[in-house]
């Protein structure tokens, strides 16, 4: 078994993100998947901080202070892309208007509970952005996240321990080793990488998987 | 005849009394009205509180406010960035109160303020820490948490043109929370790049209608030419 690389994850979100979807990329990991879109696609890639139609970043020395996303990293605009101010900017998300929002994860549960702004611990400083907004708002909510914690402990769990962003919000997990759809009935395997078999992505799984080709 | 225009920086920011609520604008160094920032460091208002999606970048502006010591409380989105060490060590010694809200909330509070709603219902945060102790309601099967306007005695923001009347348009993604915090004050002052004549910017095109604005002051290039 080999476990997907960054940027193997990356590519493996963008493959399911269809023509003509608005989406909204979180920062970190998810930011990746700007890089692997189809070229044939027309996908409109929304920033939080007033951008829908967000291009790639600029050429070195061209960039432009005014011209920034969530992370704070200059992008550009494309042709047909437009500004407006934070409360438009959070009407789209929280107004369901975004198709797709793919966020980074500490823990998700089996009920699509995401855990992802607040590690819980005392001496740690506290920052939640948009994540709340865009878990509850997105139509579909990927989250885009390791299958384990440097320390081998899974990430996705019965229940989660840290801090909520949002209750049963999440639709799709996509790890570095499996992709898994959250349903009423439990996480449903969608595919497994490669050399790995279902019952051993269930051992290293924190939670009961469902196999739907079993 | 209205002119909202002041002199200096020291006008724009005169008479902002100590225990003042100042909103300003800015996501990052994006928008952040930092002329207008020193203005007030000068001016020397204490006991403030803060309302930014952040907590200050390097140790300018915003970073530079707080670290007077004048900042008592902030209310912010996303205090935490590789560059808030003045954030940070003024947090962690317990000088400085921070009210955390998410993004959307901050920005919809604030749009309330400005638009005399008296509260609103939300889905966002339902369920996590940040809406312990709050009202919630249950509206067609979905729950949502009972939020409140928040309001500013000042709004400190920065676009790209003004005219006298208090008209404003912005550059790119430095428009973030500019309009809304401007409803959302009693004092709204405007730094812009440069003050143009009235009729000049095209009234389709106005972002922000010059009755939000209670003062404007030019800071760009062409201002400083200017005799």
């Amino acid at each position: 078994m080999k476990r997907l690389t960054r940027e193997q994850m990356a590519q493996r979100v963008a493959r399911d993100i269809p023509e003509g979807a608005y989406v909204n990329l979180g920062i970190g990991l998810p930011t990746l998947v700007a890089n692997h879109l189809p070229a044939g696609r027309e996908i409109l890639l929304h920033s939080e901080n007033g951008v829908l139609g967000m291009g790639p970043a600029p050429p070195a020395g061209a960039e432009d202070p005014d011209l920034i996303n969530a992370g704070k990293q200059p992008v550009t605009l494309r042709d047909g892309g437009c500004y407006f101010h934070h409360a438009d900017s959070f009407a789209m998300m929280r107004g369901g208007h975004l198709d797709i929002c793919v966020l980074g994860g500490f823990q998700v549960s089996v009920t699509g509970d995401l855990a992802n702004w607040h590690t819980g611990e005392p001496d740690a400083i506290p920052a939640v952005g948009g994540a709340m907004d865009l878990a509850i708002g997105a139509k579909q909510v990927f989250v885009m996240m390791e299958h384990h914690t440097k320390q081998g402990v899974s990430k996705i769990v019965g229940r989660c321990s840290y801090p909520l962003t949002g209750i049963a919000c999440v639709s799709r997990i996509y790890t570095d080793l499996a992709v898994l759809d959250v349903t009423p009935h439990g996480l449903s395997v969608v595919d497994i990488v490669d050399g790995l078999s279902f019952d051993e992505l269930q051992r290293l799984s924190g939670v009961p998987l469902i196999n739907p080709r079993a | 005849m209205i002119d909202k225009t002041v002199a200096s920086a020291a006008a724009a920011v005169a008479g902002i009394p100590d225990g003042a609520t100042v909103m300003i604008g800015g996501f990052g160094t994006a928008g952040q009205p930092a002329e207008l920032i020193d203005a007030l460091i000068a001016q020397g208002a204490r006991d403030l509180t803060i309302v930014n999606n952040n907590a200050g970048n390097g140790d300018t502006g915003l970073a530079a406010l707080l670290k007077t010591g004048r900042v008592r409380r902030i209310v912010c989105s996303f205090p935490r960035q590789a560059d808030s060490q003045v954030f940070d060590a003024l947090y962690r010694s317990g000088a400085l109160e921070l009210e955390l809200v998410p993004q959307g909330n901050l920005a919809e509070r604030i749009r309330a303020a400005g638009a005399g709603i008296g509260a609103f219902y939300t889905p966002t945060g339902y369920g996590t820490a940040l809406a312990e102790g709050k009202e919630t309601r249950l509206i067609d099967g979905r729950a949502y948490v009972l939020e409140y306007p928040l309001r500013a005695d000042y709004a400190l923001i920065k676009a790209r043109l003004g005219d006298r009347w208090g008209n404003l348009v912005y550059r790119k993604t430095a428009r973030n929370f500019g309009p809304i915090m401007a409803t959302a004050a009693t004092c709204t002052i405007a730094q812009v790049d440069a003050v143009v004549p009235l009729g000049e910017l095209d009234p389709e095109a106005v972002v922000t209608p010059g009755i939000f604005v209670q003062r404007v002051l030019a800071v760009g290039p062409a201002a400083q030419a200017a005799p």
